[in-house]
């Protein structure tokens, strides 16, 4: 699914169901994968700037139906794969097998549910394999070799490792656990590897590149300009993907 | 871990081990003899324990029904049942080496408890607070900081108890290294909801032997009030096997059809938030739904994973009182016994009080007096205004 990608995030609905729409055209010039979050009231695992993204989306009175609507509008004219990210109560409260049909149905290509490790993801890595929607799984510095293995195997889109301990947000420099990570797990799993969280900058992703992970995710950096620009940050967020697009080039 | 389809471990990965390790640590822990020790001298000499199993014989008479008993767990340092649960899981984290204690409050008795454990165990603590109950509780922030610990105000979301638990989280999968993460309730991923209902459970230990001194046979009823539910789930636990009617009393705030209240299992749904699966409030696409009641500790949108399946396999029955309903129990049992109770354990009581007067005279009802009430005389007077 990932091959020396660019990753990039927006939450659906933050601002609006149509500037979101206008992002991801924005976004498809310049990404192999798009991230795609769902809003939720409680975005445990992510930080500031993405949380409060989430917050602005649910304002909008965006619901779990748009984001279905947003994905299929955009895919009418655009092939660029998308990865719906989503905690578990929104999918559980559909009802598992309901929500990945409907997510399948309206063009999403795989799914990464934040808060469902391996231990309570039986049902739905049977589901999803039903439905032919392809599975990221996320695997984090303090994972052991053995759940390493575990997770690339029942990811059948690609590896997610988060590359730091703590929450999404972007970060000056990248920690050296992403790199250790990086080499652990290229020994380890045979799914492609994208890294993400504390990602933001070219160099970041070239040098993530370099060391072996065959995607990297962009997410504060983008939504972070939306949350300065609004309705105007489309010029801007096509100007840091081009940016970040730089990173792909060595 | 689970309690039937209730509980489990939803969490990011990189909480997985975190959790593990706490998990096998407790395991190892729970019948070492010297942790034993070390916890029963703390609740013994700092904490209070045993507390007292009062007959309320004024409030009996005056109702004219079953006989009243009241657990007095406001009467132990703290004012309230919190310092079970924070002494021994501080404990527990000095065993396990960790050098700081981060927990989550809401009114702030969870808070206080734990900077009370965290001053005796020499542990440094970050309490994380709603920014809105920081406004609202001003008296146990100051109280928190004497102890020594730093408060740190939520801003996000709703500014109440389930944001500074989303924070809490936050700051755990970036610093379980060296902390240990003290939850309050017996809500959370796994292992937290077994953790926080066995070091309860001292309350329902007592509670049994005392009315069988006392009274020479098992109460008929037992009624807690249910936030969280950790009281409740400490005085239930060890009756479940027992002929004992368990009542769990949520807070029906303005009335269940207001739609302000915080009763999430008599009006909530099945759902996954903080790390379990259990009942919550929320909308029909899982975006979890402000709370209301009268009563800080039980302004909580889900419930311990445990109740749900008590309530599930029907051991235990679940019910709801409104604001009005626990207010007036607060000024009954503060005029006919001297006590003031909390406004959370005021939801039992009312309840109690309800049930009581159909009862016989030769029956026995054991409500939970979870805390004390003078936190809540600035909520009370601005319920009555000059009304008393």
């Amino acid at each position: 699914m990932i091959n020396r990608s660019l990753i990039t995030y927006v939450t659906a609905g933050d601002p609006s169901k149509e500037l979101t729409l206008q992002f991801l055209d924005v976004l498809s010039r310049y990404s192999d994968v798009i991230e795609l979050g769902i809003p939720f009231s409680d975005p445990m695992a992510d930080g500031k700037t993405i949380e409060k993204s989430h917050y602005r989306a649910l304002k909008s009175g965006i619901r779990v139906k748009d984001v279905f609507e947003i994905v299929e509008d955009f895919k009418d004219d655009h092939k660029t794969p998308i990865v719906l990210m989503t905690y578990f109560n929104p999918v559980f409260a559909r009802g598992l097998e309901n929500f990945v049909r409907n997510a399948r149905e309206s063009g999403v290509d795989a799914m990464l549910v934040v808060d469902l490790p391996l231990e309570e993801a039986k049902e739905y890595i049977d589901v999803c394999y039903e439905y032919e929607m392809k599975t990221v799984f996320l695997a984090s510095p303090n994972t052991p070799n053995d759940r390493l293995r575990a997770i690339d195997e029942a990811s059948s889109g690609f590896v997610y490792l988060i590359s730091l301990y703590g929450t999404t947000g972007e970060r000056e420099k990248l920690s050296s656990l992403a790199f250790d990570l990086i080499k652990r797990a290229k020994s380890i799993c045979r799914k492609p590897l994208a890294v993400g969280f504390g990602v933001s900058k070219a160099k970041h992703v070239r040098e993530l590149l370099r060391a072996g992970a065959d995607g990297v995710v962009v997410g504060s950096a983008i939504v972070k300009l939306i949350e300065v620009y609004g309705e105007k940050a489309v010029e801007k967020v096509d100007e840091k993907c081009r940016e970040l697009r730089e990173g792909l080039n060595f | 871990m689970k309690f039937g389809e209730f509980g489990g471990i939803y969490v990011a990965e990189t909480l997985i081990q975190p959790l593990k390790e706490l998990e096998k640590a407790y395991e190892e822990l729970k019948d070492d003899e010297k942790f034993k020790e070390k916890l029963d001298y703390y609740l013994r000499n700092y904490a209070g324990r045993p507390t007292p199993l009062y007959y309320a014989e004024n409030l009996t008479k005056k109702i004219g029904g079953a006989k009243i008993y009241l657990k007095r767990e406001d009467l132990l340092h703290s004012g309230a049942h919190k310092i079970n649960n924070t002494v021994g899981q501080a404990l527990l984290a000095k065993f396990m080496g960790k050098s700081r204690l981060i927990a989550e409050t809401g009114a702030g008795q969870h808070g206080v408890a734990t900077a009370m454990a965290g001053a005796l165990m020499g542990l440094k603590v970050d309490i994380y607070m709603g920014a809105e109950d920081v406004e609202r509780q001003r008296t146990n922030v100051f109280r928190m900081k004497l102890l020594g610990a730093n408060v740190i105000p939520v801003e996000s979301g709703s500014r109440t108890l389930k944001d500074a638990i989303n924070e809490a989280l936050r700051d755990w999968v970036a610093t379980f290294e060296y902390t240990h993460y003290l939850i309050g309730s017996v809500v959370g991923p796994h292992p937290y909801p077994t953790i926080v209902r066995d070091f309860q459970s001292v309350i329902g230990r007592e509670t049994k032997k005392q009315i069988l001194e006392i009274e020479g046979c098992l109460p008929d009823v037992i009624v807690a009030c249910v936030g969280g539910g950790s009281n409740a789930m400490g005085i239930f636990y060890p009756f479940l096997n027992d002929d004992v009617r368990l009542v769990g009393v949520e807070a029906g705030g303005k009335g269940l059809n207001t739609g302000r209240h915080s009763a999430s299992l008599c009006a909530g749904k099945k759902g996954v938030l903080h790390g379990m699966l259990s009942y919550f409030l929320q909308d029909e696409d899982g975006q979890i739904l402000d709370t209301h009641s009268i009563a800080p500790g039980l302004d909580y949108p889900g419930v311990g994973p445990e109740h749900a399946y008590l309530k599930e396999i029907g051991r235990a029955e679940y019910v709801a009182v409104t604001d009005e309903e626990a207010l007036k129990a607060y000024l009954e049992l503060s005029k006919t016994e001297g006590i003031i109770p909390a406004l959370e354990s005021s939801h039992a009581l009312a309840y109690a009080m309800k049930i009581a007067k159909d009862m016989s005279r030769d029956e026995i009802i054991v409500v939970n007096l979870s805390g004390r009430g003078d936190k809540d005389l600035g909520i009370v007077m601005n319920a009555l205004g000059d009304g008393l």
